[in-house]
């Protein structure tokens, strides 16, 4: 009989979330992104054994060098080897990318989920001061945290973190107001369930996609933050090497050492890049009605 | 109309709140002893002493935000600790070359982003949308300092056709300011042309699939004339709405683009403040955007419902 039931039994019915997952490798763009992702990740991780020389070595024999078989991209001002600066600041950006977003998706996501759940003065609060962060505008909102916080990487990523986090409350809280009224909800309220557990178990793992999506696109945004307060001397320190920082000190070479910055807002465009595609790519695998 | 106005105006107050208890609660992450701080490298005891008076640092927190928002409300944002003038006047003189070269971006951006959406709209799934795709991608993924860089190599060192930095005021010598703000206008609109073509690409393509464009169509009338009067006057609506949310990044980018072409702007200011410590200019600066996005949002909400008959009731 259980031979019998094993040759008849229809083919396994995909979730929708491996749905997603293979209309997602359909799409070449978000493939490629997401290549391009996992090759700054390589980079980032392996950055001591991938660099060909010490990215803090200065050579003044070797000052503002153009690109040759040693030096591939070149040297900067004081004589370090391009190359070799550009992939280890792919840790910072990275670094920076992925833990501001964590930062905004701890605070965000638990608030907004409060907002949305709670409804009533609760979500009244919440929203006004969502607003308000919001109408701060994002960079100036960083850049006036890292201020008062004062120069590093670490604060910078603070200070992303804390001004991405009002559209992850404001993304939470409307997919739980549109959770919330479903009826497998009003089910798991009927048998009993406790608030905490109906918010973490029936109505978080529903907001998920959206929330996956947003992050990804937050990633990028928040990439080009971290290269904007390190261009500005608020984030990476020097002689610490940075995209953000290395341009800074890049433009003012620009008519005799152009390479100087040319690779690091490269490596910038391309990782954003790569997000922004991967982000696009999960947003329409995810909701296949939005095109 | 005027219920409206009163119930938007009334959503504002407690936004306007939320935003000072913010930017005075920044304050209170300087680390240590915050009349120090608030002095920057001035070290004087005197000076410490005066701030300490003046910010009324001996009182509890709650007085102390009473102290700042009251004199916000009467228009004193702080002082100058650097440059001994009031923050105000400091803002309303570097407000001018910055509206300029805010408005001559969005005039950019429009002109690119609003038209590159149409097209890609109209010619959805051929090779324009695809180029217009792409176009929009360059524009949100690329850093516009380092667009500012790759321009200033390009037009002002290789070519020589435009200034590399600097600013000339328009009352001066309009051909010159011209000539400096074009490349920094460019790099500023860039990325919101690219926000913006993709707000009008997906409003184009709701509207065009609009049951009163395909009576328009059938009425055998011009393409362009349903494209551009039919359609497009409905799907701009969303798009205004939009592109005023987007605005504030249009003033975050003004910092960078301010400071890779040495413009003397609004960006430049807070730039400035923040490496001179002067922490009433970067608090002032941040208040001030926050108020001119709030105001600039309500007036989008407005013209949207100007525009649009059905929100009237």
């Amino acid at each position: 009989m259980a031979a019998v039931l094993t040759a008849t039994a229809l083919p396994r019915e995909l979730t929708p979330a491996q749905r997603a997952l293979r209309r997602l490798a359909r799409r070449r763009g978000a493939m490629a992104g997401l290549g391009c992702v996992v090759f700054f990740v390589l980079l980032a991780l392996f950055a001591p054994w991938v660099a060909p020389h010490d990215p803090l070595a200065t050579s003044w024999s070797a000052v503002r060098q153009a690109p040759s078989a040693h030096y591939l991209f070149g040297t900067d001002e004081i004589g370090r080897d391009v190359l070799s600066r550009v992939i280890w600041g792919t840790r910072a950006s990275l670094l920076a990318g992925l833990v501001s977003v964590c930062i905004s998706l701890a605070l965000g996501v638990p608030v907004g989920l409060a907002a949305g759940y709670l409804g009533g003065w609760v979500d009244a609060l919440i929203s006004r001061i969502t607003d308000a962060m919001l109408a701060c505008p994002f960079l100036i909102l960083a850049i006036a945290l890292a201020a008062f916080l004062g120069p590093s990487l670490t604060n910078a990523m603070i200070a992303i973190g804390i001004s991405a986090t009002p559209i992850f409350i404001r993304l939470t809280r409307a997919q739980v107001l549109a959770v919330k009224v479903e009826d497998y909800v009003e089910a798991a309220r009927a048998v009993g369930n406790s608030h905490l557990r109906i918010a973490l178990r029936h109505i978080l793992p529903n907001v998920v996609a959206p929330l996956i999506v947003q992050a990804t696109l937050a990633i990028a945004a928040a990439v080009i933050a971290e290269a904007s307060l390190s261009f500005l001397g608020l984030g990476q320190q020097p002689p610490a090497p940075s995209w953000g920082s290395m341009l800074n000190t890049a433009k003012n070479y620009i008519d005799n050492a152009p390479w100087m910055s040319v690779w690091p807002g490269l490596s910038i465009f391309l990782l954003v890049l790569s997000f922004n595609l991967l982000g696009d790519g999960l947003r329409d695998a995810f909701d296949p009605r939005h095109k | 109309m005027f219920k409206f106005l009163l119930q938007r105006l009334a959503t504002i107050v407690p936004t306007l709140f939320f935003v000072s208890i913010l930017i005075f609660g920044l304050q209170q992450l300087l680390p240590g002893d915050p009349a120090t701080a608030l002095a920057g490298e001035d070290h004087d005891p005197s000076v410490i002493a005066y701030l300490r008076a003046k910010f009324h640092l001996d009182e509890p927190l709650y007085m102390r935000y009473f102290y700042w928002a009251n004199g916000v409300l009467h228009g004193d944002l702080g002082e100058s600790v650097r440059i001994q003038k009031p923050v105000v006047d400091l803002i309303l003189e570097k407000l001018p070359v910055t509206v300029q070269l805010a408005s001559m971006a969005i005039v950019i951006a429009i002109v690119f982003g609003v038209s590159a959406g149409i097209v890609s709209a109209v010619k959805k799934d051929t090779a324009w949308d695809y180029a217009a795709n792409v176009f929009a991608l360059w524009g949100l993924s690329t850093p516009n300092f380092w667009l500012g860089i790759l321009l200033i190599m390009l037009f002002a060192v290789k070519l020589g056709w435009l200034p590399a930095s600097g600013y000339v005021s328009p009352f001066e010598d309009l051909k010159a300011n011209l000539a400096a703000m074009i490349m920094p206008a460019f790099v500023l609109g860039n990325a919101f042309a690219a926000v913006l073509m993709r707000h009008t690409r997906s409003a184009m393509l709701q509207v065009l699939s609009a049951d009163y464009v395909r009576t328009a169509r059938a009425k055998g009338l011009d393409e362009r004339v349903v494209v551009l009067k039919h359609a497009l006057r409905n799907a701009l609506v969303p798009v205004i709405t939009l592109g005023a949310l987007a605005f504030g990044e249009l003033l975050g980018g003004t910092v960078l683009t301010e400071t890779v072409f040495s413009i003397p702007g609004f960006g430049k200011l807070i730039v400035d403040a923040v490496f001179n410590r002067d922490y009433s200019v970067v608090q002032g600066v941040v208040l001030f955007t926050a108020t001119v996005y709030i105001t600039l949002n309500l007036l989008a909400d407005l013209a949207y419902f100007l525009v649009n008959p059905r929100m009237r009731g």
